[in-house]
């Protein structure tokens, strides 16, 4: 697989300025470096505005996502209903709004713990080396060595297919992923002079760790993150395509994808636009992480 | 290299031994009695158990998963919870069904993509190069059922495409475009890298043509990361084709694993789960065994 190059030249600067202003700052700048390419731009925009549309769901939507009859029975689409209607009558316009909040809010917070924990597991293997390092390192490699969706799709047959059930499944598969990506990471940094010298001033771990280790891992790890929360997004709407997603009503794109396929050639709206979400909203975040990948000059794992 | 070669075969049985753990403390789990989950709230006492002595389900744990081991092992993986038919016989014929899908979409993915990367990274940074960027970054984006149900409905039935096309070709051409983008990426940053290097310019400078200087030379450098790619995705292919079997309604290995699970079909998920790790693995293992003969710079540890 590719290797860790973490950019070395984002030593911390030494200014006085607090922590979270630098931060904040940093993230601003990241921001603008990230608009100044289109490609990158148009990703950023795409993913914000499914944000927003997660967010605003019930200004957007008309209708509510299980109510029936909000139209004729299976209808094209028209003004009343922006998308059509399914054989239930539900409009299709206002499921596809209302499926952005799972599709997003679950592989985030999902993405959200495993980077937690990988982040943490990572600088802690790679900093202290050792047994622990052997052990966890082990541990996740054999994990490491059952294909994603096989694994997800093993423990989805005995936790039982539901929004949790999901968060669980990325989390336990993308934290050893994260994991040594920052382990990787951390070991680069760790050698270098700065670090080096915050030990002989006497700092304690827990300073090095924090101010020292985590601004030189954290190129690899925001791409790291983005990469995760784009293949989040895609094995989530793949899982509601099998069945295994969240259970009705709730509106799950890949769900009324694989509900409205064998009705493709009376009802295509149905399979369409759900379809062409999940599309849109995957390269959007594939673009950013792709931008990302370019202003780090880090490349990344796959799947 | 016998020694790297022993001490990954080494590791591939660790692995297997792993994942058969894994996956069978996974089926421990699952909440619930699977006799009266598999057979109905409703069913006899003598149903039951039957039920339980046929999978051997009154052993203690930890005797159900070395039998289980030991089974696997010499040949006997079982029989299906649903209708006591034996697993291998149903898992390998699967199998062979995904190795033939595996193999076209290989013949496929493996010669446009790698013609698409060198072309990309010759023509870097003009628009053919943004074209084939974009294109390949839109088609990795892509989840499989959507590029899958899109060739399903242009190549729609009755319009007189034959079957072996839609049930078979089209499979194969929707796991293609998910490896194309991936394989494509590889090999452009691997040119690219390569014409980088100073013996290029030597090259060059000797007045060779780009052409020459690309077959002669750079080439057989370059795709040494794309071939360990490939390997990789031979593995990944087993595994992967999870989603794709299922739109195409595909009877391959990866179909079998869904049905499995929603009906929780223990030995029919296990087995299918260590044959699709053990190409996984195997393919890992080729990957590395290929790249470190291709390239004698690399020191086998």
């Amino acid at each position: 697989m590719t290797q860790t190059q973490p950019q070395t030249d984002v030593t911390p600067k030494r200014v006085s300025r607090p922590f979270y202003k630098r931060a904040l700052a940093s993230a601003g700048d990241f921001l603008r470096q990230l608009a100044r390419r289109p490609l990158s731009f148009i990703g950023l925009m795409l993913v914000i505005g499914f944000i927003l549309m997660a967010i605003f769901a019930p200004i957007i939507a008309p209708f509510a996502f299980d109510q029936i009859s909000t139209g004729p029975r299976s209808s094209p689409p028209s003004i009343d209903n922006l998308f059509g209607t399914d054989r239930l009558g539900r409009d299709v316009f206002s499921r596809v709004v209302w499926g952005s909040r799972e599709i997003i809010v679950i592989p985030g917070i999902a993405t959200a713990i495993a980077v937690f924990f990988g982040a943490g597991l990572g600088m802690m293997t790679g900093f202290y080396g050792g047994w622990i390092d052997e052990v966890i390192s082990r541990a996740f490699d054999s994990l490491l060595a059952i294909p994603a969706m096989v694994l997800a799709l093993v423990m989805l047959a005995t936790i039982g297919p539901s929004a949790v059930g999901i968060v669980i499944v990325i989390v336990l598969l993308y934290t050893p992923i994260i994991t040594r990506v920052v382990r990787s990471a951390t070991l680069n940094v760790r050698s270098l002079g700065y670090v080096e010298a915050a030990r002989l001033r006497g700092e304690s771990t827990f300073y090095i760790v924090t101010r020292e280790i985590l601004p030189g891992v954290l190129p690899a790890l925001v791409v790291e993150a983005a990469l995760r929360f784009s293949y989040a997004i895609f094995l989530t709407a793949s899982l509601g395509f099998l069945g295994l997603g969240v259970q009705p009503p709730s509106p799950d794109w890949g769900r009324m994808v694989s509900e409205a396929r064998n009705n493709y050639t009376r009802t295509p709206w149905e399979m369409v636009y759900p379809a062409a979400a999940i599309a849109v909203l995957v390269v959007g975040v594939n673009l950013m992480a792709d931008g990302l990948r370019r202003i780090f000059r880090y490349e990344g794992q796959e799947r | 290299m016998i020694r790297f070669f022993i001490r990954r075969i080494i590791l591939l049985f660790v692995t297997l031994f792993v994942t058969s753990a894994i996956v069978f403390g996974l089926t421990q789990l699952l909440p619930g009695d699977i006799a009266l989950l598999i057979k109905g709230r409703d069913a006899s006492q003598v149903v039951i158990d039957d039920f339980r002595e046929t999978h051997g389900l009154n052993a203690p744990v930890l005797v159900q998963y070395t039998n289980w081991l030991g089974g696997f092992a010499t040949g006997d993986w079982g029989k299906s919870y649903l209708d006591s038919s034996d697993v291998r016989t149903t898992v390998l014929r699967r199998l062979g069904n995904s190795l033939q899908l595996a193999g076209l979409t290989l013949l496929l993915a493996v010669p446009i993509s790698i013609v698409l990367g060198v072309v990309a990274a010759v023509a870097q940074d003009t628009w053919v190069d943004g074209v084939i960027s974009i294109f390949s970054l839109a088609v990795v984006g892509l989840p499989e059922f959507v590029t899958g149900l899109l060739f399903l409905s242009i190549f729609a039935p009755g319009a007189g495409w034959p079957d072996w096309f839609r049930d078979f070709f089209l499979p194969a051409l929707t796991a293609t475009l998910v490896l194309l983008g991936y394989i494509a990426r590889m090999t452009r940053a691997g040119v690219i890298e390569e014409l980088r290097k100073p013996y290029v310019r030597t090259a060059r400078l000797k007045g060779l043509s780009t052409r020459e200087v690309l077959f002669k030379h750079v080439l057989r450098n370059a795709l040494l990361p794309t071939i360990t790619v490939i390997a990789i995705s031979v593995g990944w292919l087993i595994g992967g084709l999870v989603v794709i079997e299922n739109v195409f309604n595909y009877f391959g290995v990866g179909l079998l694993l869904v049905e499995a699970v929603e009906r929780k079909n223990m030995p029919i998920i296990m087995a299918a789960t260590m044959i699709i790790v053990f190409f996984f693995a195997v393919s890992n293992m080729l990957a590395d065994l290929l790249y470190a003969m291709l390239n004698p710079r690399i020191r086998l540890g």
